[in-house]
């Protein structure tokens, strides 16, 4: 994971569940490519087929609420999503992310400060988020560092392989 | 030190004297349980972990009720892997499609006892509460960490103690205190706490009446439920469990404690209304509604009082020929319970369909499915867009006598009329 990521974002409300992140008649499926074809098919069909690598989404409070459907942010992920920034996230929904190496990001009331498809930049170092039209920064809670070192690993299992390796 | 029901079983699980919420501790795991919706998942975590043996195959529960019996070849290969990964492992206590919904099959056959913590790879672990486990939902790569080493981390929740009080009035019911419940806080309301449901109205309830407001503490951002045991709880147990187990009580003093009073001698019936499990309204607000389908079952009400309270509804009457409606009884216990008292023939005269014990509508990915347009009326947890098939139907939730009702009437209809 690079500390800074930059794509366009794409902005939804509040109370957004895994049953609109991955419905449940998609979770017989394992493959990660498979499940990003229907990543937020709930809200928009068509999601999968306008993202592009690096995309951001900005969201409001409770992203994530429902099933602890571990599919949710593999699909998000493996549909080119770089991070999520919301208001606030449910807990299992955070730590499955985590656990995936896909960035959870809270942050105050900013999502009316961008346009949807602007292009944004996420330093995940200094928790800062930066609107590139109009180059205003705005702050994001850091994450600790344990975390960011799970992140960077791209996951809890190759962070944890890797800190046995260590060990050995 | 003055604690909570949830440190003190934290506390316990951690190997130590005291706990204290917002603390993070590593928690030995008491049971761990899959099925096969989340279990694929887990299984290739594990594996990529690289050991060979899970820490405790005789903690781990792996059942089968999503998609059963299998209704795509994707399904039934997920079926076959895990069939495998249990016989590989040596795991007993292995479920296969024939005996219900985890949640009801769980504490039936006794693996569920006060002061334990039981982690699930499904949002509604939380309902093993009702009996005063400490029980959560979890993902699939936190799963696999558990099979490979027996233990989680947790941060310790802060506890929302709901003393209810009050008498139901007739046609009331747990489910519709809950749905009360929510709707007041909201679908983040308890985020990251557990939710204790105590008071008067919780004592005179029966453990499944419990396990109706337990399974829907996650529907506010809970992360466990917790009832306090009392001699319900140690009646209910009796012939279910060789485990030993300590009954652990939250101190009136504990530091991480809010309580919220909720009165329910006015309530009427509750309606979750679409699309959010918070937006809830008093029947008399909801009325009329035209339905095209009711699911009478779930982790949440399909429990022999939910199909005792329908089936005295819909008895001697027609369900309405626009509306089909579905009855899926959450165990094979409570369905042969339900055979025995006449209740599966009640419905099937009535016109209703009875089907075998699963999750069947609920997660819109198995049977009875609603497509665009359509409305349904179900007594499960959950009315997010989409959930029960087409993304343009729309999902109401309601107490398992409001379903019946409705099923004659064609519409939301209030079982006091």
């Amino acid at each position: 994971m690079k500390d800074k990521i930059k794509g366009r974002v794409w902005k939804f409300g509040d109370d957004i569940d895994t049953d609109i992140i991955i419905p449940g008649r998609y979770l017989v499926l394992t493959d990660e490519n498979e499940l990003a074809k229907h990543a937020m098919e709930g809200l928009d069909p068509e999601f999968y087929s306008k993202t592009k690598e690096g995309d951001i989404i900005l969201a409001g409070k409770n992203f994530g609420c429902g099933s602890s459907r571990e599919h949710a942010p593999i699909a998000l992920k493996a549909a080119g999503i770089s991070a999520v920034v919301a208001e606030s996230f449910a807990r299992i929904f955070y730590r499955n992310a985590i656990n995936v190496g896909f960035p959870l990001l809270e942050s105050e009331k900013i999502s009316s400060s961008f346009d949807e498809g602007e292009e944004i930049e996420l330093d995940m170092d200094k928790g800062v988020l930066k609107n590139e039209r109009t180059g205003k920064e705005y702050k994001v809670k850091k994450l600790p560092e344990f975390m960011l070192e799970i992140l960077n690993n791209g996951g809890l299992i190759p962070y944890l392989k890797e800190k046995l390796k260590e060990e050995m | 030190m003055s604690m909570t029901m949830a440190e003190k079983i934290m506390a316990k699980a951690s190997e130590n004297r005291e706990a204290k919420a917002g603390e993070i501790v590593m928690a030995n795991i008491d049971v761990a349980m899959t099925h096969d919706l989340t279990g694929p998942l887990s299984v290739e975590s594990f594996r990529k972990i690289g050991l060979k043996n899970v820490w405790d195959p005789d903690k781990i529960v792996v059942l089968f009720d999503h998609q059963v019996p299998a209704d795509s070849l994707d399904a039934a290969a997920n079926h076959i892997m895990l069939r495998e990964f249990v016989e590989d492992q040596g795991i007993n206590n292995f479920y296969d499609v024939r005996e219900g919904v985890c949640h009801q099959v769980l504490p039936e056959k006794g693996h569920i006892v006060p002061g334990e913590v039981v982690v699930g790879t499904d949002s509604h672990t939380c309902t093993h509460g009702a009996l005063g486990a400490f029980s959560t939902g979890i993902g699939s790569t936190d799963m696999a960490m558990v099979f490979a080493t027996g233990k989680l981390w947790f941060k310790i929740p802060e506890t929302i103690k709901f003393d209810i009080q009050g008498s139901l009035k007739d046609y009331v019911y747990a489910k519709d205190v809950v749905l009360h419940i929510i709707g007041e806080i909201g679908a983040d309301g308890a985020t990251y706490k557990a939710c204790e449901f105590a008071g008067e109205t919780t004592r005179e309830m029966s453990v499944s009446e419990r396990m109706v407001l337990c399974n829907m503490a996650i529907e506010m951002g809970g992360k466990t439920g917790l009832v306090e045991p009392d001699e319900k709880t140690v009646n209910y147990l009796k012939n279910r469990t060789t485990k030993e187990y300590e009954i652990l009580k939250t101190d009136i003093d504990a530091e991480s404690l809010e309580t919220l009073e909720i009165d329910v001698n006015d309530l009427e019936p509750q309606i979750a209304c679409p699309h959010n499990v918070d937006n809830v309204k008093p029947i008399s607000e909801v009325g009329g509604i035209s339905i095209d389908q009711v699911f009478l079952g779930s982790c949440t009400n399909g429990r022999l009082e939910d199909l005792r309270t329908a089936a005295e509804i819909v008895k001697g009457h027609q369900v309405s020929d626009k509306v089909r409606m579905l009855v899926i009884p959450a165990s094979r216990e409570v369905y042969l319970q339900a055979m025995d008292e006449g209740l599966l023939r009640i419905f099937a005269e009535s016109g209703a369909l009875v089907c075998n014990p699963c999750c069947g509508p609920c997660l819109g990915g198995h049977i009875g499915l609603v497509g665009p347009g359509e409305v349904s009326l179900s007594t499960s947890n959950r009315n997010f867009q989409g959930r029960q098939g087409s993304p343009e139907a729309e999902v109401y939730l309601s107490s398992a006598a409001v379903a019946a009702s409705s099923a004659l009437k064609g519409s939301i209809t209030d079982p006091r009329e």
